[in-house]
């Protein structure tokens, strides 16, 4: 496996202003939405997806090995968008007794998602 | 927490998760399967859990200090969705659905129960001390 320091950086630099970009949008969602219903992860995942659906229309394939593919699908978007936390809202909402509301959060994150993927490569192109 | 030093604890952890997910997406090159970032959810979604029903138990001091870099960042930047979605639908273009329909049963069902046993082992860790 080969690893060089530029790709590393560029991951690197990519995840942080993702992660600061997830945080910033949860908190605005969160504030006008309240935090009853994970409505600020729900967002940045739908948002993310749509952008990785861009940018796999625009950069797929062959471009995934360059340097942009690394700042902005590997670090940004892939530090933007997050599984962890929805896996425990999941959990959460699971465990205060509200089912309909944990089906409703993780088959609405799932769906939605890969719609907003496929709706970003298709108007990006398409995957290649 | 004075906010910029929340996005700056948040920044930190999150490069640091995103740039091991990358070595390890390295280290597990697999075309057939998307294994790595199978391993990495999982594992993202056991350590948010197994830290927040910890840290529930420990409010103050610093397990609390390290929450915004452990959980919204690394957490967070280590475990992605978007990727996980594209590998999804890559699989659905390659003609391949139904390996496409089992990475997206078993990885959720996976992160569910990475989630739950994280969930058990963090209450039992704070029961400890």
């Amino acid at each position: 496996m080969v690893v060089d320091w530029v790709t590393l950086g560029l991951v690197a630099g990519g995840g942080a202003l993702g992660g600061m970009g997830r945080l910033a949008v949860s908190n605005a969602v969160a504030r006008r939405w309240g935090a009853a219903f994970p409505w600020g992860t729900l967002a940045v995942n739908l948002s993310g997806a749509l952008g990785m659906g861009l940018l796999a229309g625009l950069l797929g394939g062959p471009g995934e090995a360059g340097p942009a593919w690394s700042l902005a699908a590997v670090g940004l978007l892939g530090g933007y968008t997050t599984v962890s936390s929805l896996s425990l809202q999941v959990l959460t909402l699971w465990q205060q007794g509200r089912r309909a509301a944990t089906l409703g959060y993780a088959l609405g994150t799932l769906g939605a998602g890969l719609v907003a993927l496929w709706l970003g490569a298709s108007l990006a192109g398409g995957l290649s | 927490m004075i906010a910029w030093r929340a996005y700056l604890a948040v920044g930190l952890g999150s490069a640091l998760g995103a740039v091991l997910r990358y070595l390890i997406s390295l280290a597990m090159v697999t075309p057939a399967f998307p294994w790595a970032t199978l391993a990495v959810n999982a594992l993202g979604s056991w350590l948010i859990a197994a830290f927040a029903a910890y840290a529930a138990r420990r409010t103050t001091g610093r397990v609390a200090r390290w929450q915004p870099f452990l959980v919204a960042g690394f957490c967070g930047g280590f475990t992605t969705f978007s990727l996980f979605g594209l590998e999804v639908l890559r699989l659905l273009d390659a003609g391949v659905p139904w390996r496409a329909g089992a990475y997206l049963l078993v990885s959720a069902a996976l992160w569910l129960t990475a989630a739950w046993h994280g969930d058990r082992v963090g209450r039992r860790a704070a029961a400890l001390n």
